[in-house]
């Protein structure tokens, strides 16, 4: 039995009162396979994650980069399945209790039907969901099927968003607000940019509570650096890099090396 | 009953949208902005026209086929001469519209997606004339099938990145188009090829691209003394038949047809029959037919001709098929063929495939709808580009021979 998974923003909130940041962990499913994207993500828990954000592959993922789009590519030649996320989320939920969140593109949802696929995400034990490629104003149906079934719908703020989009977003959005770091897609950089702090203390004016940084994010100084002004880090690329060259042990190690900049001292 | 001409987006019925990732919003915002601003402005519509007059070669001129109409049942046939524009196709039309928006814009860079290159050569081209730096993004698939272009291209001082990831063909180059757009977005403006993608490109391109069949409208009336009885265009994305469709979706008594690239055969995998084999989905930025699996992933197409081969089609063209305004109908490769042959053949013109798939389409109207019926083609581009697939395709060289 599934218990119910701590809730994205209480965990946000334990991790502050204990004078830490939040360090949100992506991987796609199904990379290399489906075993091991489970048994992953586990590790990923059990090495300093605090949040899950578990991706689904996708033909035409605009907002990646290559070192994401050569494993989603991977996990679909190998026969990656909608379903699939569905059995990762409750074989993860079931070994480890911490919050999982779907980043998916949007079409999947929609051949699967809305209502259906949140029913089952909630089945699963998962916490939401996290929409790259559509923003609230597109988003009316998901809106109304996340606060039917309570999931959290994570949008994505750019430092290019104007005021209004940004109140907008903040409205929609629970559980964080994906601040994006950078104009640009997926991938190590070695300056998390200044906007980054620019756009969370923007998003803090349009009255947003809970802010996580992703995109360029890749070592504990990066994580630690961005806890200064936000809440979460989120880190993708360099977890997929990980897992694709060293597998869970490489994996293991640069998450753990990576929550070690969570500590706000 | 509202105009059907009158149509503006964001939606056409349920399809088109702005399915977007938020970080290229703003610009997006921006490009709307601009071009409902250059509707109403009288500098803007006459340094477009002006361009189109002593650049492009506008109007095209009109080319009744009596030959290649005694294989089509004996109906009239009448090609639209976009094959004539500067840089062969109906693209330039849309791309110097674009052009001079990101003048207006005051951004510095343009990049593109392109499948047989016609759209990329055009780019290339306004690029050159106005000063703006270029990229074109084409997948290795077409890299290699349109070789021509790609150095045509390079020749015009674009930068040409062939696109290695995905099915590397038209879809791919879109992905990593938009990829690129995200991450420069402050000195570049993208100028979409078709009219696909989200709002406002689909409205913005049938637009730049409607003076085809506002042309040929009253030249076939000149011409005829009527309208024609059907009007008939390739569909890929959907730019050249929406262009030529446009000036006449408010006349009821003329019957419109698209024609899809049904490559192999629509009951084969390998088709790029949108319209026909496609369910609704999201796709690059807009809602319409999608060849997609069941998870909505989307399954690579499949066509000769490089600017079909295309998964989704524009949301015009979903809207117009599902209210019956307009017919969708396939094309194999085998038929697309045989009908550039023959057009060049009976009449001394050599077609783009693309349009070629149109051309087979009216030989099949024309033995439907008999010798009193007038048929409008949309001759889209013109097959330069072709040869070495035609020659291959006819096998028409000679054993060994290779030009240096």
């Amino acid at each position: 039995m599934i218990t119910t998974a701590p809730t994205v923003a209480s965990i946000i909130a334990a991790r502050k009162a204990a004078g830490h940041g939040t360090f949100v962990a992506y991987l796609p499913v199904g990379f290399p396979d489906l075993a091991t994207s489970i048994d992953a993500a586990v590790a990923l828990a059990e090495n300093g994650a605090d949040i899950l954000e578990l991706g689904v592959p996708y033909s035409d993922p605009v907002m990646d980069g290559l070192v994401i789009q050569q494993a989603t590519q991977h996990a679909l030649a190998q026969g990656f399945r909608l379903r699939d996320v569905f059995t990762a989320v409750e074989a993860i939920r079931a070994r480890v209790d911490i919050p999982v969140l779907v980043m998916t593109y949007w079409n999947p949802v929609m051949q699967y039907g809305v209502d259906r696929f949140a029913d089952a995400l909630v089945s699963a034990g998962g916490s939401g969901l996290i929409t790259p490629d559509i923003t609230p104003d597109s988003a009316a149906d998901w809106i109304a099927t996340s606060d039917r079934t309570g999931l959290d719908r994570v949008f994505l703020a750019a430092p290019t968003s104007t005021d209004a989009r940004l109140a907008q977003t903040v409205q929609a959005t629970r559980g964080f607000v994906y601040a994006v770091s950078t104009m640009g897609i997926t991938g190590l950089r070695i300056d998390v940019d200044a906007a980054a702090r620019t756009l969370v203390s923007r998003l803090e004016k349009a009255g947003s509570e809970i802010n996580c940084v992703g995109i360029g994010i890749s070592n504990a100084d990066q994580v630690h650096q961005v806890l200064q002004y936000a809440d979460g880090a989120i880190v993708g690329t360099a977890l997929v890099k990980a897992l694709a060259d060293g597998g869970i042990d490489k994996l293991a190690q640069t998450a753990a090396a990576l929550a070690s900049g969570t500590s706000l001292d | 009953m509202t105009a059907l001409r009158n149509e503006q987006g964001p939606y056409f019925g349920e399809y088109g949208g702005r399915y977007m990732p938020e970080s290229l919003i703003a610009a997006i915002d921006e490009i709307t902005a601009a071009y409902e601003a250059s509707k109403s402005d009288p500098v803007f519509r006459d340094e477009l026209a002006e361009l189109h007059r002593t650049y492009t070669g506008r109007p095209s001129i009109i080319t009744e086929v009596p030959r290649f109409a005694e294989h089509a049942g004996g109906a009239r046939i009448i090609l639209k001469r976009e094959d004539l524009n500067h840089t062969g196709s109906h693209k330039i039309n849309n791309v110097l519209g674009q052009a001079l928006l990101t003048k207006r814009l005051g951004k510095t860079r343009i990049i593109a997606e392109t499948g047989a290159g016609q759209h990329g050569v055009a780019t290339a081209t306004a690029a050159a004339l106005f000063g703006l730096e270029c990229t074109i993004f084409m997948g290795e698939v077409d890299t290699q099938r349109q070789a021509l272009n790609v150095a045509r291209m390079r020749l015009l001082g674009a930068e040409v990145v062939s696109v290695t990831t995905g099915s590397r063909t038209l879809k791919d180059a879109i992905n990593e188009a938009y990829r690129e757009w995200v991450t420069s977005v402050e000195t570049t403006n993208y100028v979409f090829g078709t009219a696909a993608g989200p709002h406002p490109f689909p409205a913005m391109v049938r637009d730049f691209q409607k003076i085809i069949g506002e042309e040929a409208r009253q030249q076939v009336l000149e011409l005829t003394g009527q309208l024609p009885d059907a009007v008939v265009a390739c569909v890929g994305g959907g730019s050249n038949a929406i262009g030529i469709f446009h000036a006449f979706l408010d006349d009821p008594g003329v019957r419109l047809f698209g024609f899809e690239a049904a490559g192999d055969g629509v009951d084969t995998d390998r088709h790029a029959a949108s319209i026909e084999r496609g369910r609704p989905g999201v796709l690059h930025g807009a809602r319409s037919y999608l060849l997609q699996d069941e998870d909505g992933q989307t399954i690579e197409s499949h066509s000769i001709s490089a600017g079909l081969d295309y998964p989704g089609v524009g949301p015009e063209h979903a809207w117009l098929s599902d209210i019956g305004r307009a017919t969708y109908l396939p094309a194999t490769d085998t038929e697309a063929m045989e009908a550039l042959r023959l057009l060049s053949r009976t009449e001394g013109i050599i077609p783009a495939i693309e349009s070629a798939h149109a051309l087979a389409g009216a030989m099949r109207l024309g033995h439907e709808l008999g010798p009193d019926a007038v048929i409008l083609v949309n001759l889209s581009g013109r097959g330069d580009k072709d040869v070495a697939t035609a020659g291959r395709w006819f096998d028409l060289f000679d054993e060994g021979a290779r030009q240096e």
